[in-house]
């Protein structure tokens, strides 16, 4: 029961960062139907970025609350700034063309990046994991029994820090004429132009919301894990790929559940049967849930018009 | 459908047309054979042609799906672990048979021949199994599907003990030489050739240009895309069988997802769509990083920069995924084949059905 419970806790925490990133996914698949494969690299440079600016506070600096606030915003404004050159010069040039162009080009980016990443020449940090700075210093948070469960204190403030992501989104979608705009895109951009809303703007907003979110989970992940590494992006950006379509990709409430779902069921293939079959039982979810309901659990199979 | 009888040619045609599919492979085989003795005991040489080999088998066959029927198939290096580790395991445990009333060198070939069929069937009922359900839906979500096969083919093989685990499969007899890769190569290319100009191939792009339109013109989209994904995955299950049997040892690193990506990469260098330009962008990128790497090591420049050129290589790829979708989308080729891009004054094939 209390592992029940421990492997519950593990699963959540690991889900809410999965659901950061899936957000990024599903807003930008929301107003472009592109699949921005590159998404999980951009939350690697976020991390980067982080990991640059921890080291330049210097020791004392950083694990401070305001250090860490410094962190986090560093790595979030140079990711947003990031996405927003990748959309202005890699995406929006192929906004006419085919979709499976603006694919190909996600995927050249996403390759570029992990594995430009890996070179040590210049100031890119090669391949060897690094270890990340303890800004935040890892502690018990609470413990229930002989030890039988432990909640630790980065499991906490990441679910804040997640939540607290989420429901500002939340507002910012359904509450204000940005995502007022934005739902007008994802509906159909060129009637949303034609209403006066400037899409591009929109389009590039959406991007930069979507990369600041990324670092932010980028950076959770890290205090998680204590490592960056130049293809940690490709691997959680694949999960949280996958939480995005599980959920009903371009429906924002549907991702934080399927990246809570994969979590739990991530956790518990870990818990009770072997953690090496961690990453074939996350595909092997999707394509169960895809044939069951090829729309994903939220998503609707919009019949195509002609 | 009847067509409009046209006119007969009066001369008697070459090869009797009930012999003309025939034909091309009498004609290849004693080239092939050739071409093995002239090359002899070069280990380099014939290490790097069979590499070349089979690079183009996995381009054409990836070509079917991705430039043919305009789907996107990310998964194709798990396709050839499937072929590579089947026919590798069989071969290991017919290592010992030999069958009496053949010279062994002989009963050895058709041994792997028969481990190759087995592979490469293999492969094929994978790539039914991952197609039938995912073929229904969009291409995007095909593309995230074929991936996640290839990660859990990845992942089955890491966990299983025959197949050797991370440690991989050694001891594969080395039965495998350049002409057997190009006599394969050669198979595939006539395949995809010919599949282009028939009826199968003009659903297959039937359903690229539009699929909404193809179905509503009675075009059975899921059974074509489908087809066409076996076609692809038994020849990728092939080739992974050749691969098995001239490298010393196969293991998952060998089969990745960045496999997967060199293959589309030469698939969209060439010209989606285009059999001769995927066999061309093959030819290529095999023989780009040895010459970058004898460049490098010739120039004496820093040493390290000629062992780095397979780490350079990938950022390059990806860069030039990105720049060729900015710049020329359809790929080097487009659609076309070579001879339809040869300046004027060479011999050109005539336009037509293929």
């Amino acid at each position: 029961m209390a592992q029940l419970l421990q492997h519950l806790i593990n699963g959540l925490a690991s889900g809410t960062i999965y659901a950061l990133v899936a957000l990024g996914y599903t807003m930008v698949y929301g107003v472009l139907k592109l699949i921005n494969f590159a998404h999980g690299d951009v939350m690697m440079v976020g991390v980067y970025m982080g990991y640059a600016t921890a080291f330049a506070l210097g020791r004392e600096a950083r694990a401070s609350l305001l250090g860490v606030a410094v962190v986090f915003a560093v790595a979030m404004l140079g990711c947003a700034l990031f996405g927003f050159l990748i959309e202005r010069f890699a995406y929006r040039p192929l906004r006419e063309k085919p979709r499976l162009t603006a694919l190909i080009t996600a995927i050249g980016i996403s390759f570029a990046l992990s594995y430009g990443f890996q070179l040590d020449i210049g100031f890119l940090p090669g391949a060897s994991p690094r270890a990340f700075p303890e800004i935040i210093t890892p502690t018990e948070w609470l413990i229930i029994g002989d030890r039988d469960v432990v909640v630790w204190n980065w499991q906490v403030i990441s679910l804040l820090i997640a939540v607290g992501l989420m429901v500002g989104l939340q507002y910012l979608v359904f509450g204000t004429r940005f995502g007022r705009a934005m739902r007008a895109v994802s509906w159909d951009h060129r009637v949303a132009a034609l209403m006066g809303i400037p899409t591009d703007r929109v389009i590039a907003l959406t991007f930069m919301l979507s990369s600041a979110l990324a670092a932010g989970a980028g950076l959770l992940y890290a205090i998680k894990d204590t490592s960056v590494s130049p293809l940690m992006g490709l691997y959680v950006g694949l999960k949280a790929f996958v939480a995005a379509v599980i959920g009903g990709i371009g429906h924002v409430p549907g991702a934080v559940v399927g990246a809570l779902v994969l979590g739990l069921v991530e956790e518990f293939v870990v818990g009770y049967a072997a953690s090496t079959w961690r990453d074939a039982v996350a595909f092997g979810f999707l394509i169960l849930v895809l044939l069951v309901k090829p729309g994903g659990l939220f998503g609707r199979v919009a019949a195509e018009k002609v | 459908m009847q067509t409009p009888a046209l006119p007969v040619p009066e001369s008697r045609p070459l090869v009797p047309p009930s012999l003309r599919g025939v034909a091309p492979v009498v004609v290849a085989l004693p080239v092939l054979a050739l071409f093995q003795w002239l090359l002899g005991g070069a280990d380099f040489a014939s290490y790097l042609l069979s590499v070349m080999g089979v690079n183009i088998i996995l381009a054409v066959s990836l070509n079917v799906v991705n430039g043919m029927t305009g789907q996107f198939s990310i998964g194709h290096a798990g396709f050839m672990a499937v072929g590579a580790y089947i026919s590798g395991v069989l071969s290991l445990q017919l290592k010992e048979v030999a069958l009496s009333f053949l010279p062994v060198a002989a009963s050895d070939q058709v041994l792997f021949m028969l481990s190759l069929l087995v592979g490469g069937a293999a492969a094929a009922a994978c790539g039914f199994l991952v197609g039938l359900p995912s073929l229904r839906l969009r291409g995007d979500y095909l593309a995230i599907v074929t991936l996640g096969f290839g990660e859990i083919i990845r992942v089955v093989v890491q966990n299983t003990d025959s197949f050797g685990r991370a440690l991989g499969l050694s001891g594969i007899p080395q039965a495998s030489s350049p002409a057997m890769v190009y006599f394969w190569v050669f198979l595939v290319v006539l395949a995809a050739r010919r599949l282009a100009g028939s009826s199968h191939g003009r659903s297959l792009w039937a359903i690229r240009e539009d699929e909404v339109a193809a179905e509503a013109m009675g075009v059975d989209t899921t059974g074509y895309k489908v087809r066409a994904f076996v076609f692809s995955s038994f020849f990728a299950g092939i080739a992974g069988g050749l691969f098995a049997h001239f490298v010393p040892i196969i293991n998952p690193g060998s089969f990745t997802f960045v496999r997967s990506m060199e293959i589309v990469v030469m698939v969209v260098l060439g010209g989606l769509g285009s059999t001769t330009g995927a066999i061309v962008a093959a030819i290529f990128l095999t023989l780009l990083p040895e010459g970058m790497r004898s460049l490098f090591s010739a120039l004496g420049t820093e040493g390290s920069l000629a062992q780095r050129v397979d780490q350079i290589r990938m950022p390059i790829y990806g860069v030039l995924l990105v720049v060729l979708m900015l710049a020329r989308p359809q790929g080097l080729f487009g659609s076309k084949e070579l001879w339809d891009v040869l300046p004027r004054w060479l011999p050109r094939k005539r336009r037509g059905l293929a």
